[in-house]
């Protein structure tokens, strides 16, 4: 498997490390990059759907993001990438402040968001969806994005058996594979996955539980789970943030707050 | 049997026309799910455009080359200044712009242009071409107009089919928010379409004008009618865009050869009701729903 600083086209991967200067990079060395939210607030409208939340999610771990519906997991997500306009407060890739600038420049800088709802469009072929993975790269020569390609097919053996075929073809859990993979096309340092597990049966779940351990551990990707289903999310998290009406009201450990039995009972619902 | 073969003939010529500006506003809906209003307006502009330099240059192609140019250079400066503002608010704005755009361009072209009808040259020999002593109703001109209409068609089918740059287009109208999420800057895929269709009426523009005249309203009639084959063929249809010009353009020329040509104006319109009541999704629209 590679490590993950190359079998990408070699100009994301000088770009990726700090070399040029280019402006849309934020130049951190090394591959991971520890991503903090630094008194966010944001919201819809007349909505304060985060008000003054703070998160700190080092470098290569996994952080859960739990809490009730509408407690602002989502809004926290889609702040960070830049869907939603951050109010106040600072994002923090790295070290360096991303928060104003627009979902296309976010994802260049290195934070890739996987929606929920999955986003696989139906009427283009899984490789098409595919492809969208890597418009965010500068210019280069086109083997260094075959390469990629052909290493998420390794990786997916169900995308490569599909390849050529409309994406409305795929089954729920290889439609989420997909969007990760899509996502991972994208060269990110961080990795915001917005209830992967949803709709998808047990044992789908816990491939895509299993994947996103795996992500972690093997290209140091930092990565940032809302997950309704707190329980299988806490299992693999090192640390977790609980939300409750766009505030933090606990962060911890993940096995603490696993075994908090108060906490779960009164904001996480087991 | 003769009289057939000519009425199918022209009505396929002025079928291609109909599909032209089709072809423009599916584009533009497609991307942005807008009505471009003054779309006629464009090509009509475009096309005194291409007067004025076809009188100065006494070069009828240079005259074509550049109403294409201006085309696009409209249709791009028409997303940036106008409608780009537009997005995100109420549907009706944008609609109340591109209407007032369509004025705006009506009454420009009064003021600099005047609003005498004026003659707009064929780029090729209007005389009926005959086969076997046979007319065809149909003259090399109509046949050039056919195959330009055919040719950038096919050229933006395959751009938009085999191009990464089609791939990004297409990615950004199906869906924004991943387009968005995946680093593609779909402000400029959007400025590109509408300089695409501003091509596309200009062709459009330039290929009917010797038929119609040119006036300030004079691509007026022509916009009704490519927004019957655009909704015929379905808004979100390429291919239904070009299938709906050339039946549009067919059944108009037998209603006007066999029937009454005053009536075809009743019947397009007739036509437009019927299918806006019937299937407003148009023939080819698949039962996408529109993501909210």
């Amino acid at each position: 498997m590679s490590s993950g600083t190359n079998g990408s086209g070699p100009a994301v991967g000088s770009d990726r490390d700090g070399a040029a200067g280019g402006s849309d990079r934020d130049g951190a060395a090394g591959r991971s990059a520890s991503l903090a939210v630094d008194g966010l607030v944001a919201g819809y409208g007349e909505v304060i759907a985060l008000d003054g939340v703070t998160v700190m999610a080092g470098a290569g771990s996994i952080t859960a993001v739990l809490g009730a519906h509408g407690a602002g997991k989502t809004t926290l997500l889609r702040a960070v990438s830049g869907m939603i306009k951050a109010r106040r407060g600072r994002i923090l890739l790295a070290d360096h402040d991303v928060a104003g600038r627009s979902p296309e420049q976010i994802v260049r800088a290195g934070i890739a968001h996987v929606p929920e709802g999955q986003g696989v469009i139906p009427e283009l072929t899984v490789e098409e969806n595919l492809r969208i993975g890597m418009m965010s790269w500068r210019r280069g020569p086109r083997a260094g994005r075959v390469a990629a390609l052909e290493e998420e097919y390794a990786r997916f053996k169900p995308l490569a058996d599909r390849r050529r075929k409309p994406a409305s073809t795929l089954s729920g859990g290889e439609r989420q594979m997909l969007v990760i993979a899509r996502a991972l096309l994208a060269r990110p340092r961080v990795l915001l996955l917005d209830e992967p597990s949803l709709g998808l049966a047990p044992r789908v779940m816990a491939q895509v539980m299993d994947l996103i351990v795996q992500l972690s551990r093997e290209r140091g990707l930092t990565i940032l789970l809302v997950e309704q289903n707190a329980r299988s999310a806490l299992a693999i998290a090192d640390h977790g943030v609980v939300l409750n009406l766009g505030r933090v009201v606990a962060s911890a450990d993940a096995a603490i707050l696993a075994t908090d039995v108060a906490l779960r009972h009164h904001y996480l619902g087991f | 049997m003769v009289e057939f073969l000519q009425f199918t003939l022209s009505g396929i010529v002025f079928g291609m026309i109909y599909s032209a500006i089709a072809l423009s506003l599916v584009l533009i809906w497609r991307g942005t799910r807008l009505l471009n209003f003054a779309q006629g307006g464009m090509a009509m502009l475009t096309t005194y455009v291409a007067i004025e330099v076809i009188y100065k240059t006494h070069s009828y192609w240079a005259g074509f080359v550049i109403a294409l140019v201006a085309g696009l250079i409209l249709g791009a400066a028409s997303e940036l200044t106008v409608v780009r503002p537009t997005a995100g608010k109420p549907e009706l704005n944008a609609v109340i712009v591109t209407i007032g755009l369509l004025i705006l361009f009506e009454g420009l072209a009064g003021i600099f242009f005047g609003g005498q009808y004026r003659s707009f040259p064929a780029a090729f020999s209007v005389t009926g071409l005959r086969v076997n002593g046979t007319p065809l109703g149909v003259s090399r001109f109509d046949v050039f107009t056919v195959a330009a209409v055919l040719a950038t068609t096919l050229i933006l089918a395959v751009t938009f089919r085999y191009t990464t740059a089609g791939l990004r287009m297409r990615a950004a109208a199906f869906n924004a928010t991943v387009a968005r999420l995946s680093g593609i800057r779909v402000g400029r895929v959007l400025t590109v379409g509408w300089a695409l269709a501003g091509l596309l009426g200009a062709l459009a523009g330039v290929l009917v004008s010797p038929s119609t005249f040119l006036y300030p309203n004079s691509m007026d009639a022509i916009f009704v009618l490519g927004f019957t084959a655009a909704v015929i063929g379905g808004l979100d249809s390429p291919a239904g865009a070009v299938v709906g010009g050339l039946l549009l353009g067919v059944g108009l020329s037998y209603v006007g050869g066999y029937l009454n040509s005053d009536l075809t104006s009743l019947v397009a319109l007739g036509v437009l009701v019927v299918v806006l009541m019937i299937r407003p999704n148009g023939l080819f629209a698949g039962a996408r729903m529109r993501r909210v």
